[in-house]
């Protein structure tokens, strides 16, 4: 169970960004898994090369993933897709093809880890041993959701989003510039797979194509949370982490991914907008 | 003085004759073209990597020394296919070889990729031979395009328990209670079925079969069962990424057992996981694919290898030496032409020699080499070490664990 919560706090994490993006701008990123592959490779290169600690590193690289995301969405997604959800969905997964292979191209298809001081530490919970970077993970993604929470409910910016979200048209009627909410939006989630990328670093590897490890279950936990719920994906995250942790248990690892389908389903029929999701 | 002119022209020109014609020769010979087929992107992607290496370091040595003779110096021109870590992939790159009417192909690493491609490469009566997939369906299909020279996991588990045995019993029997994890796969599955009937005879008792899939996001379930457990011993059968997170997780859980004991595991014998967790990876033993350092070629190999930056892993000599058979079998097969080598191949005999992997003569039934064995490994202060067979271990077993 204990384990299932500190896992899930990180799929959440992984979720948030593709859940605000799908919330405000409609765009199912298929770039997500590949964005966070890149994020990774950049905290593994400021530890492997530059002796940063991943976590100490979580901030700068949000910002520049900010700043990634940000240009991602206002060069390529947005002029490329004119607006069409087809077109979307094309240009998100031409992304995420030609990010996994520019990885692939420069740093080769090795498997790599970083080895950190703490990374073996744990703390004794009962008869429960919690690793440190799965604790730092779950107190993390707490504190990212709670300030994701505040942006977007207290701040202009967030208002400003949602506005977008709402009434588009409305919105860019009061003169809020549209193209650029759009941008900042797509560049906060792309800055919270930077966060989540720092955050599975210590216990987790990363190849080419680790993101798409991830993305799937990112894709369960923002439909199942409701899409464009900030909520909706913590709480998904970790109902989604507790459910695979147990059914692993009781039916096995390999039968364990039957049960997120299962209480995805389940959640389906009596909630279809998802726990926090909005009715229509 | 118009003699000498007329001397020194011809001089030169025989000369340049002479020098011109390998080149010449080389140029009218035309190249054997040789499919190597690797998964280099997907989950894959990693041995993928290094298996190409493995075929393009013996084609370069083939070519340098002058190609295949007895093609007039054919040289080997590389067809390379990415199988894209599935066997979709794996055919669909045998289909674009066949287009490109290679004479050979060589490759697959993964089981169902080498499955698959090679019942592909049989409706053209394509010679294939596996590299690594160690599933023993491959050879036991009747096909007769396929050879495989390294040995299949029916060989390879027979030995490690023969090992398990001889290391248990010379410790004084320590450990009798074992957990098996694997991978869901062909590999993993087909292992933990044999392991499961052929332990308890034995004299050891399977305390749980736990089976993970492929790629893995936490190993935490896994390793909190087998502290629940407490085995003996834990024998994990996965390929590098989920055996990494497996023995890093058992390392935080302090899970102890007297020896983890793995069987053709992609990280055991893997230089990258002893460089980058050397705690976590000392004293894993390991029963796998592993070059005869006895072998001069394998100490230059690997200093090749090392060269390039890139890391011993045994996807490149089992490779190298399935490249080499396939020139060994062009040699005496004398033309380039499938049938004729596909026979060649079949009639491979202790003659075969230019392989760096520590098996007897080759033999071929029904396309397996009955010579191919695997050795065992042990991580040992910071390097993989051979400990049996004995005959050219390099150094004693660290048996049970303590501490």
């Amino acid at each position: 169970m204990l384990n299932g919560l500190l896992t899930g706090a990180v799929y959440g994490l992984v979720a948030l960004g593709l859940t605000l993006v799908y919330g405000v701008l409609h765009i199912i990123n298929f770039a997500h898994g590949a964005l966070l592959t890149a994020a990774m490779y950049a905290a593994y290169v400021a530890r492997a090369s530059f002796g940063v600690d991943p976590y100490v590193a979580a901030l700068p690289l949000a910002a520049l993933f900010f700043g990634v995301g940000y240009l991602v969405q206002r060069l390529v997604i947005g002029p490329a897709s004119r607006g069409k959800d087809e077109n979307i969905l094309l240009v998100t997964l031409g992304l995420s093809i030609i990010i996994e292979n520019l990885m692939l191209a420069v740093f080769r298809s090795d498997t790599r880890s970083i080895d950190v001081p703490y990374a073996m530490e744990v703390i004794e919970f009962g008869p429960a041993l919690l690793s440190y970077p799965r604790v730092i993970g779950f107190g993390a993604t707490i504190l990212v959701g709670i300030a994701l929470f505040v942006l977007m409910r207290f701040t202009a910016t967030g208002k400003a989003i949602r506005a977008v979200a709402k009434e588009r048209t409305g919105a860019a009627l009061v003169g809020i510039d549209v193209a650029h909410i759009y941008a900042v939006t797509f560049g906060i989630g792309t800055a919270c797979l930077a966060i989540s990328a720092a955050l599975l670093l210590p216990s987790f590897y990363v190849s080419p194509r680790v993101g798409n490890a991830f993305v799937l279950v990112a894709f369960t936990i923002v439909v199942l949370g409701g899409m464009g719920s900030v909520v909706g994906a913590l709480v998904g995250g970790l109902v989604i982490g507790v459910v695979e942790s147990l059914s692993g248990l009781y039916l096995g690892e390999s039968l364990g991914q039957i049960g997120i389908f299962l209480i995805f389903i389940l959640v389906l029929l009596v909630r279809p907008t998802g726990l926090f999701g909005a009715r229509a | 003085m118009s003699t000498n002119r007329i001397a020194r022209r011809s001089l030169m020109l025989g000369g340049a004759g002479v020098l011109g014609a390998p080149l010449v020769a080389g140029a009218q010979a035309p190249a054997v073209k040789l499919g190597i087929l690797q998964p280099v992107t997907g989950a894959l992607s990693q041995d993928g990597e290094y298996g190409r290496l493995g075929a393009e370091l013996a084609i370069a040595e083939i070519n340098a020394g002058g190609g295949i003779r007895a093609l007039g110096g054919a040289r080997i021109e590389t067809v390379f296919g990415d199988a894209r870590s599935n066997p979709e992939g794996g055919v669909a790159e045998v289909e674009k070889m066949q287009a490109e009417g290679v004479t050979a192909i060589v490759g697959g690493f993964a089981s169902p990729i080498c499955l698959a491609a090679s019942q592909a490469a049989s409706r053209y009566d394509l010679p294939y031979v596996v590299d690594v997939g160690v599933s023993d369906q491959i050879v036991s299909r009747g096909l007769s395009n396929t050879f495989r020279f390294g040995p299949g996991f029916g060989v390879v588990t027979q030995t490690a328990l023969d090992n398990l045995v001889a290391l248990n019993d010379a410790a004084g029997k320590p450990s009798r209670t074992v957990v098996i994890v694997h991978e869901d796969g062909l590999f993993g599955s087909g292992m933990a079925r044999l392991l499961n009937t052929e332990l308890p005879k034995r004299g050891f008792e399977v305390l749980e079969t736990i089976a993970h899939p492929t790629p893995a996001r936490d190993m935490n379930n896994v390793a909190l069962r087998i502290r629940s457990l407490r085995p003996d011993l834990v024998i994990p059968s996965s390929y590098y990424a989920e055996f990494v997170l497996l023995s890093r997780t058992m390392q935080q859980q302090r899970i102890r057992p007297k020896g983890i004991y793995c069987v053709l595991n992609g990280a055991a014998s893997n230089y990258r996981f002893v460089r980058e967790f050397p705690d976590a990876a000392n004293l894993v033993m390991d029963c796998n694919h592993w070059p005869d350092p006895r072998k001069p070629r394998t100490a230059e190999l690997r200093r090749a290898v090392e060269a390039q930056n890139r890391f011993w892993l045994y996807n490149v000599p089992l490779n190298y030496s399935a490249v080499m058979l396939v020139a060994d079998a062009l040699e005496r097969a004398g033309r380039n032409d499938r049938a004729a080598l596909t026979t060649a191949l079949a009639a491979t005999d202790g003659a075969f020699t230019k392989h760096i992997m520590p098996y007897g003569p080759t033999r071929f039934v029904n396309g397996q080499n009955q010579a191919g064995a695997p050795v065992n490994t042990q991580v040992q202060g910071g390097d993989i070490k051979v400990i049996f067979p004995r005959d050219f271990a390099d150094a004693q077993p660290v048996y049970p664990v303590t501490g």
